[in-house]
């Protein structure tokens, strides 16, 4: 199911303003690669254009290409709600919709994409409430609103309806930094339960937690504000930790950056 | 060393000024603020109790007679008391309906337009014409309509004339108070929609709508509260008859206002005043409760806690 990305030279923008430049990496199938990096240097921006949920933005656009196993996600004729149905994306804040109850958020994507039968949904929803270690605490009030559940619930409620439409990849947009320390814990464990399925991509501004959750980690940089943010290096996450061929990685690891 | 701060004490050293009791100039322009909102307050409330009693107390009488919901005024003079005044709450009802049926989707489709999709130089007309059409004044509505529905194309001065010129009047206001509870739709929830692989259109229709229901339905009963109070529309387009008249098409359609003001041409006849009161109270109730409707659907809204 877990498909490999290869980006190669991506430059992305916001209208005029380049705000990332020349990104050149692949993202290994079912593992975690963790994107560190100063705030504003583009990891954010960088990883929606893995699901082409930049261009949601006005003025968003991207040269360069991205590859998902060998299909180029920006070719012409690719449309762009068919990659976000395979790659699917959790963001920083939960964002249950508030309309709908616990049982309709996680059966949302299948909905609004025409799956009906209940006893389909019934599985699909049982799971990815599993999948997602919630379906013991809502069980019970799967009827109940999902914006009632506590911060740490609904994220990994939205966890359930991004896995529930069985992505290739999920995107990860600091899933944890709305959340408190066992909120988080609950998360990563559940990262690392995912991973032997899923490639799996998080945005973190918690060294610790991409040193704990990834496979390999990505750190980025910028050389000032308004410049374009730059993909300094990517390794295995030891390596970046422990031993970084950038001395820029190691400053900023240490706590000696800028 | 203490430091002292009751009130009055004379012990040196403290920073701060003495914590005693406001200065006197102090204490004076509270007093002067307090009394001038107050005055305020009442020069706004005296007059709106005030018509509410003279409303009340003039035809209050009439609404509590059965025949003032079930009769019309077919037959009774002016001189008469007696009739009541279904044929214009009827006519009230059956036009603002239709009004409503029209500048709805119009106005609701034109709001979606503008925040979801208006972009660039066309949405700025869009949105300018709105604005425009905001500051119409109903009566020019009115000759808007007069002139395209009896003069441009030689119609009859009938009910749904009249609607079309409420129409016009309707469409501004849903349309600004729709985009506002668009607005108001965390852009998040958008995304997250678009991350499932959902079409733009079925967020819009399944995640966005649904978001805003409450709000956008309260905005239109406020909307349709609004313009069931106009009056010159229906004075130019669809003068009044004592009979009860539902054809949108054909004929006359009595309504409330028109109702009021056909009696209060016969000012001389204490009949004909007392019904101006009982119309006028009438149409004050109707709009009330399309307002504590309006204010029950924000309460009881689509968005679950």
């Amino acid at each position: 199911m877990a498909k490999r990305i290869d980006v190669s030279d991506l430059n992305v923008y916001y209208g005029q303003f380049k705000a990332v430049e020349g990104v050149t990496m692949t993202v290994e199938p079912r593992s975690v690669t963790a994107f560190i990096g100063p705030s504003g240097c583009g990891k954010s921006t960088f990883l929606r254009t893995l699901n082409r949920m930049h261009e949601v933005i006005p003025g968003g656009r991207v040269e360069g290409k991205v590859l998902l196993d060998d299909q180029d996600l920006y070719a012409s004729d690719v449309d762009p709600v068919a990659v976000r149905r395979t790659i699917g994306m959790v963001f920083q804040r939960p964002n249950p919709f508030p309309t709908m109850s616990i049982y309709d958020n996680v059966a949302a994507g299948l909905r609004l994409n025409g799956v009906k039968g209940r006893k389909k949904l019934d599985e699909v929803v049982e799971k990815s409430l599993r999948g997602a270690n919630l379906w013991n605490e809502v069980k019970d009030r799967l009827n109940k609103p999902g914006a009632g559940l506590s911060g740490g619930q609904q994220q990994r409620l939205c966890i359930a309806r991004a896995i529930a439409v069985e992505p290739q990849v999920l995107l990860m947009d600091e899933p944890c930094s709305a959340l408190d320390p066992i909120s988080t814990l609950a998360i990563e464990d559940l990262i690392n339960d995912l991973k032997s399925q899923y490639t799996i991509v998080i945005v973190t501004h918690n060294m610790q937690q991409a040193a704990r959750v990834s496979d390999r980690t990505a750190f980025f940089n910028l050389a000032a504000t308004g410049k374009p943010g730059k993909l300094v290096e990517i390794d295995d996450t030891h390596r970046i930790f422990n031993n970084p061929s950038v001395k820029a990685t190691e400053d900023y690891i240490s706590g000696r950056f800028g | 060393m203490t430091t002292d701060t009751r009130v009055g004490s004379t012990s040196p050293g403290p920073v701060l000024p003495a914590l005693g009791n406001p200065s006197r100039s102090r204490t004076i322009r509270d007093q002067v603020a307090r009394v001038v909102m107050w005055l305020a307050f009442l020069v706004a409330v005296v007059p709106l109790v005030w018509i509410l009693w003279t409303v009340v107390s003039h035809g209050g009488h009439l609404l509590m007679e059965s025949q003032w919901w079930t009769n019309s005024q077919r037959g009774i003079t002016s001189r008469r008391a007696g009739g009541g005044a279904v044929h214009a709450i009827q006519g009230t009802l059956i036009q603002a309906a239709v009004t409503a049926l029209i500048a709805v989707p119009i106005a609701v489709m034109t709001a979606i337009y503008l925040v979801e999709y208006g972009r660039g130089k066309f949405a700025k007309a869009v949105s300018f014409m709105v604005d425009i059409l905001t500051g119409i004044p109903s009566i020019v509505a009115a000759l808007f309509i007069y002139a395209v529905w009896v003069t441009t194309f030689g119609f009859q001065r009938v009910g749904f004339a009249v609607s079309l010129a409420l129409v016009l009047l309707m469409i501004p206001v849903v349309v600004r108070s729709t985009e506002e509870m668009l607005k108001l739709v965390p852009n998040e929830l958008r995304e997250a929609s678009y991350a499932l692989g959902v079409p733009k259109w079925k967020t819009i229709a399944k995640v966005v709508l649904p978001t805003a229901f409450s709000g956008i339905v309260t905005g239109i009963l406020l909307g349709l509260a609004r313009v069931m109070g106009e009056t010159a529309p229906l004075l130019i387009l669809g003068p009044y008859t004592k009979s009860i008249a539902t054809n949108l098409f054909s004929g006359y359609m009595p309504t409330l206002p028109t109702m009021i003001n056909q009696d209060r041409t016969e000012l001389g006849q204490p009949a004909a005043v007392e019904r101006m009161w009982g119309a006028a109270l009438t149409l004050i109730l109707l709009i009330l409760l399309l307002n504590i409707a309006g204010r029950l659907v924000a309460r009881f809204g689509s968005v679950k806690k």
